[in-house]
């Protein structure tokens, strides 16, 4: 049978490295998700608006003041790593 | 009398307490002693702490009386509690002390409630079993070699097992009531946006919601009246007036229009649920109800329709876990960083539902999975409408079958997803669902009735499981441990 999902190239795109024993059982497994789901094509949905929430819902506003908010001891306190107030990742952009 | 407070319900320990009759102290310590002599074998906690209780009774000593004053509530380690570990059963959280508390801790708190411990879980509220957590399994009170149901499993087998008198679960597809059944518990998913979902760490944003577990319906409504708040802080909550659910608590079903939709009696589920649940449907009627059969034509389309958005939601929500704000990270250059963080932080079932949440939402796969998915889900929402114009509330079983073995599913995703068949709509609709004990498997495993009503009618759940618990005695039974 065709296989369904790439799973490694959509684990790339969901940035999590899966040794080739994962890959070999994901996609099994999701292959049968993936044609389970597939059923839907079965509903007829020509006139029907998606629904993204279940019920109606409005966005909330606020007046746009200075409020009291975390620290930012509080807020680094997790940091795997960190200087001064910010948070240390390794380097994001090549070259000097 | 104090060593065996851990039998009370939270109204009752209550009552001591404001007669001071029992002091919170002692309330504390029966629950906290209990838990040192079985979770051993239970496994219902993934963090507690007697330092941390302490902690909780000098909060409150003093303090005005509030509704669930002295009352021990275990937590599900996805809902933030400030400066206490939470993990949502997760290596990748693992160490994390959030700096702020959820709205529903606030609550509890300005009620004078106690958090005795935090609750065992499926991992990222991924599944059905509570086998996922990197914490071990929860074992099903009834029978150790079960598993208590998920993902809210430790949360319900707490309340089972006498660890806590009442809890705090969430619910994106049956994670409250389908375990609430296996332990023969009240477990209920309240309309979406009754609770905040401030500080509950996001599964999937539009089904997700918090809400109780208890022994009783009593309980379940003290419970629901403080947790459920409008909040500014969570953009989905709904500015409604938080009636008092207590008053709901009615022994009278008389004329309560009860539809019992034919898709949910389907080949695949338990003899001895159909018969349980067939059993409690016939008392509700001798004891007023009037009860007729309805249609929920989209009920197959539920799974599918399920497995698309949830997992979709739950692949971006979870993007958040990289490695750079919190919790594990992995050595390397930046995108190693990433995906070595990711490899070694999620076990396998979140895992798959990120790749699978990635899969359908990516570049050519979007309008044929889950656009497709959200049109289904109205769809599913016009059958509960249209069946709500000619029924107060609608009654099924929670769950296929009852407590399934510990690892009888763990390689089989489908099947283990195929559990939430009877749950998973209350989600996708945003209607409000309770599960309540109303039989037993021969083998002594607990059967779930469930109950949904329309958005914001918990008072309908609240009357007519009330009603039931009246008239039968399912919900006294306690497992030997």
């Amino acid at each position: 049978m065709k296989k369904k999902i790439d799973v490694e190239y959509i684990a790339n795109l969901a940035r999590i490295r899966l040794n080739g024993k994962d890959i070999k059982s994901f996609s099994g497994q999701l292959d049968d998700v993936i044609s389970y789901i597939e059923k839907l094509n079965s509903v007829d949905t020509k006139d029907t608006p998606p629904t993204t929430h279940p019920l109606p819902i409005t966005n909330i506003f606020r007046e746009d003041e200075v409020r009291e908010s975390l620290s930012v001891e509080k807020v680094l306190a997790n940091a795997p790593e960190k200087r001064d107030t910010s948070f240390k990742v390794p380097k994001v952009v090549e070259g000097e | 009398m104090p060593n065996d407070l851990y039998k009370l319900t939270a109204y009752e320990i209550r009552e001591l307490i404001k007669k001071r009759d029992v002091s919170p102290e002692e309330a504390a310590s029966s629950f906290s002693d209990r838990i040192g002599r079985i979770d051993d074998k239970v496994n219902a906690f993934i963090s507690y702490d007697k330092e941390n209780i302490k902690e909780e009774l000098k909060r409150i000593k003093g303090k005005e009386a509030g509704a669930l004053y002295g009352v021990p509530v275990a937590v599900k380690d996805n809902i933030c509690v400030e400066g206490r570990l939470t993990t949502c059963g997760s290596k990748i959280l693992e160490g994390f002390k959030p700096p702020y508390n959820a709205t529903v801790i606030e609550n509890l708190r300005r009620e004078g409630a106690i958090v005795i411990g935090r609750a065992n879980m499926d991992e990222f509220a991924f599944g059905s079993s509570c086998e996922t957590s990197c914490y071990g399994p929860t074992r099903n009170p009834w029978d150790l070699e079960r598993i208590p149901g998920g993902s809210s499993g430790g949360a319900a087998a707490s309340v089972a097992a006498g660890e806590a008198a009442i809890s705090l679960g969430s619910d994106t597809g049956g994670s409250i009531r389908q375990p609430a059944a296996l332990c023969g518990v009240v477990g209920m998913k309240p309309t979406y946006g009754r609770v905040s979902r401030y500080g509950l760490i996001a599964f999937a944003s539009s089904l997700d919601q918090i809400g109780p577990f208890a022994r009783d319906m009593r309980d379940c409504a003290l419970l629901l009246n403080v947790i459920s708040s409008y909040d500014p802080k969570d953009s989905t909550s709904v500015d409604r007036k938080v009636p008092d659910y207590t008053n709901a608590l009615v022994n009278d079903i008389k004329g309560v229009r009860i539809g019992i939709p034919k898709e949910y009696f389907i080949e695949g589920i338990d003899a001895q649920v159909k018969d349980s649940v067939s059993s409690a449907i016939k008392l509700l009627e001798k004891l007023g109800a009037k009860v007729d059969e309805v249609s929920l034509p989209h009920t197959d389309h539920a799974v599918s329709t399920y497995y698309i958005i949830g997992p979709a939601e739950a692949s971006s929500n979870l993007a958040r876990f990289d490695g750079v704000q919190y919790g594990l990270r992995a050595k390397g250059p930046l995108l190693d960083m990433y995906k070595d963080t990711r490899a070694a932080g999620f076990g396998d079932e979140a895992k798959r539902r990120i790749i699978l949440g990635t899969y359908v939402l990516s570049s050519g796969y979007y309008d044929a999975y889950y656009l497709k998915a959200l049109k289904v889900r109205t769809k599913m929402r016009e059958d509960f409408e249209k069946a709500f114009e000619s029924f107060d509330c609608i009654v099924t079983p929670t769950s296929p079958t009852p407590a399934f073995k510990i690892g009888e599913r763990v390689d089989d995703p489908l099947s283990m997803y195929l559990s939430d068949i009877f749950t998973i709509p209350a989600n996708l609709t945003g209607i409000p669902g309770v599960s309540i004990p109303c039989g037993f498997a021969e083998t002594d495993l607990p059967i779930g009735l469930q109950i949904l009503a329309r958005p914001f009618n918990e008072e309908m759940l609240i009357r007519v499981g009330y009603t039931f618990q009246e008239n039968s005695a399912f919900h006294k039974k306690r497992p030997r441990l």
